[in-house]
């Protein structure tokens, strides 16, 4: 990866500023400061470090096994900082899991060169159902207006910089859509859904976990598919089964159609930057 | 140190009662999650709302408390619930238990006594109080029920003092007929929030008091009313409360649990400020105190979030606001799932936790559109809202240490005052000036607080 040339450096950094990795860094990072700093029952340091630090170490393990040419801390990173702003648990030893299962996941569970799934996504639903130790704390965001004006604004520094990102926007619009409708079917006031698209929970997950350009379907009709999917079934498992993590495991469920998407709708792969030989990256 | 001195330490802790001033202090016009009717346009006014809420992976059991003050013939409650009932579903309840259990998780007022300065720390006491009276509820009459456009009377049963019906409907006007026909006189906009309901396919629990019944049984006051049912749906219908409501009203969930603490999904919810050391003269404005304080907290979450007042496992207490609640006091609010319902303090067992989440919040239409949606979490850490008072050594203190302590206090006053400022939104001035009057002194010099009997017998050196 490396360039030569007068121009060398300010390339560099126009390829710094141009991988949306970073702005999620940020946006994520400064979210778990505010998080830690001013909410109540919120997340905590040392879970969020040992979930940091957990995803950094698989990912440097799995690079070494499987012989990357170079490690790459910003995925894990990202992973890290997206289990500590959603998981919660009852035991720290949770937190470290987390990250294991997640960054693992990316390594061993692939598809046609891809990961199937969101690497915190999973590990979050694995870690749901498979221990009684962890749950997610939706209303802890706190649903004031500014809040998620800030986290709106966050996001969309991501967006700008992220391709793929339509995702986010599919989604929120077909969640926003179905929890309109059925209001309009209850005869309910607006107050309501408005109400219910207030939660920055849905906001992280709308443009950081289903926007995931590593998991997401490469062609944009194929993202469509998969976003009304997720929003239908998610809707159908809140309103009707009553679940509370319900974005998550719809998330998690659905992931297995991405390969399925990529071969009714072919399009180019995504990578983060674009590597002399693909595939370099995981 | 000398016997009587160890015995003034021994005994330096105590937890000063507040909990009958604050019953009164924090509840304004309510109606829980169902609401209040009446035949006649007779003004309605009922306070306090005390739900206990019991849950076991699905089995629910609602027992409802109320402090009701109208004439019990006017008395009626109409609530959501998402499956028929049967009659062995329905019961009522003690109110005494509800008030132990209220009492028991209580935000609190403890006392501290500095200790003498000169002397070496030591290990402190403490001791439990609690307790609080419930204005009596009232009653009514239910009249027959025959069958409106689509909605069905799908069973009427006799329980205590009160007449309970089971309604299903498939049109909202229809139900407001029929509730209206029957003496239900529903507030502006209930047929909107009731054809909600119906259509997410909830049943209607509805109840007037018996009163024939009612003088029969010699009962001067209503008993709270308990619905169980299993359901999926863990929550607490509040909308229709916040129709006949004049403003915001108080709400008080009392949940008992299996896991951990209980928190709600679709509001934010907050632990109070707690632990703060306040001035003394808060233990006798107690309820002032907590009420100012409390609609401070409301008003800096933009009144949109629940309060977390108390969190902590059934087994143990510390302080204990109130005594230990019996194994069959827990079962008869729903915690069905403990071993043993004899007279014995509940113990947890193997497989048989019982834990308790108390939330507090004030809701209105416009800040809280949606019912509240609970979640059980594992979270089994404690917490309680506990204000402290800490008293400063009143004895002789005649040595270099206590030369400090006695330049200290002014500060720690200062201290004290700032924080109940910011806690409840009173100016400073004011409270240093209650301060000062009731012997909380910014001026007090060190060479003030040595005797004359320091200077003829003088201290032994530490």
């Amino acid at each position: 990866m490396s360039r030569s040339g007068g121009d060398g450096l300010s390339r560099r950094a126009r390829a710094w500023l141009a991988d949306a990795r970073h702005y999620q860094i940020g946006a994520l990072g400064a979210l778990l400061a505010v998080n830690i700093a001013s909410l109540d029952l919120g997340a905590r340091v040392l879970p969020s470090l040992l979930a940091l630090a957990s995803a950094l170490a698989t990912q440097v393990a799995c690079s070494r096994i499987w012989k990357l040419p170079r490690i790459d801390l910003r995925s894990p990173l990202i992973t890290g900082l997206s289990l500590s702003l959603l998981l919660r648990a009852d035991e720290p030893w949770i937190y470290a899991a987390a990250g294991i299962i997640a960054i693992s996941s990316k390594f061993l569970l692939r598809l046609d060169g891809k990961h199937l799934w969101n690497p915190a996504g999973l590990a979050i639903v694995v870690l749901l159902f498979g221990t009684d130790h962890v749950w997610i704390s939706p209303g802890q965001w706190g649903a004031s207006v500014w809040f998620a004006a800030l986290l709106a604004f966050l996001a969309i520094l991501v967006l700008q910089a992220a391709r793929r990102a339509d995702i986010s926007l599919f989604f929120l619009g077909a969640h926003a859509g179905l929890l309109l409708g059925r209001a309009l079917w209850l005869g309910d006031p607006l107050a309501i859904p408005l109400h219910q698209l207030e939660s920055g929970s849905l906001l992280i997950f709308a443009f950081f976990m289903i926007s995931d350009p590593r998991t997401t379907p490469d062609a944009r009709l194929g993202r469509l598919l998969l976003a009304l999917a997720v929003a239908l079934l998610a809707h159908w498992l809140a309103f009707f089964m009553q679940m509370r993590p319900a974005l998550y495991v719809a998330l998690i469920a659905l992931s297995p159609l991405t390969p399925v998407l990529d071969r009714l709708f072919p399009a180019q792969r995504f990578q983060w930057i674009q590597p002399a030989n693909p595939g370099a990256t995981r | 140190m000398s016997p009587r001195r160890a015995r003034r330490l021994k005994t330096s802790v105590a937890i000063v009662a507040i909990l009958a001033q604050l019953g009164a202090a924090v509840t304004p016009a309510a109606a829980f999650c169902g609401f209040y009717v009446a035949k006649a346009d007779s003004k309605l006014f009922n306070k306090a709302s005390k739900v206990v809420l019991s849950w076991d992976s699905g089995k629910t059991a609602v027992t409802m408390a109320n402090d009701y003050e109208g004439d019990p013939k006017e008395f009626a409650i109409v609530v959501p619930v998402p499956t028929f009932i049967e009659r062995k579903q329905i019961g009522v309840v003690d109110m005494k238990t509800i008030d132990h259990l209220d009492a028991f998780t209580a935000p609190r007022l403890v006392e501290y006594r500095d200790p003498d300065p000169c002397a070496p720390a030591i290990a402190m006491d403490s001791a439990g109080f609690g307790g609080r009276p419930m204005a009596a509820p009232a009653s009514a009459q239910l009249e027959r029920a025959k069958a409106y456009r689509g909605v069905t009377v799908e069973a009427t049963y006799d329980v205590a003092e009160y007449d309970v019906s089971i309604l299903s409907a498939k049109e909202s006007n229809g139900l407001v007929d029929f509730l209206g026909d029957n003496g239900y006189r529903l507030p502006e906009g209930a047929e909107a929030v009731l054809g909600s309901y119906i259509k997410q396919r909830m049943h209607f629990f509805i109840a007037k008091v018996n009163l024939e019944r009612m003088a029969l049984e010699g009962r001067r006051f209503l008993r709270p009313l308990q619905v169980r049912y299993e359901t999926a749906k863990f929550m607490l219908p509040l909308r229709l409360g916040t129709l006949n409501a004049n403003g915001a009203q108080d709400l008080i969930v009392l949940a008992l649990t299996r896991k951990g603490r209980v928190e709600t999904t679709n509001y934010q919810t907050r632990k109070l400020p707690t632990g703060v050391e306040v001035p003394l003269y808060v233990k006798d404005d107690f309820a002032p105190f907590y009420r100012a304080m409390f609609d401070r907290a409301v008003d800096r979450a933009d009144r949109r979030a629940v309060f977390l007042e108390y969190a902590w496992d059934m087994g143990w207490c510390d302080p204990c606001a109130a005594e230990p609640l019996k194994n069959k006091e827990l079962v008869e609010l729903g915690a069905r799932w403990i071993a043993g319902d004899d007279d014995q303090p509940f113990r947890p067992t193997p497989g048989a936790d019982a834990f308790v989440t108390r939330l507090h919040v004030r809701y209105d239409g416009a800040h809280f559109p949606e019912d509240l949606a609970f979640m059980e979490t594992k979270d089994r850490e404690n917490f309680q809202g506990r204000y402290v008072l800490q008293h400063p050594w009143e004895g002789r203190a005649a040595c270099a240490a206590g030369d400090r302590y006695w330049t200290s206090l002014p500060d720690r006053y200062r201290r004290e005052a700032a924080a109940l400022a910011d806690l409840t939104g009173w100016q400073v001035a004011q409270i240093q000036t209650r301060m000062e009057a009731t012997g909380q002194s910014f001026t007090a010099k060190p060479a003030d607080r040595r005797s004359l009997l320091d200077w003829i017998f003088p201290p032994e050196p530490r």
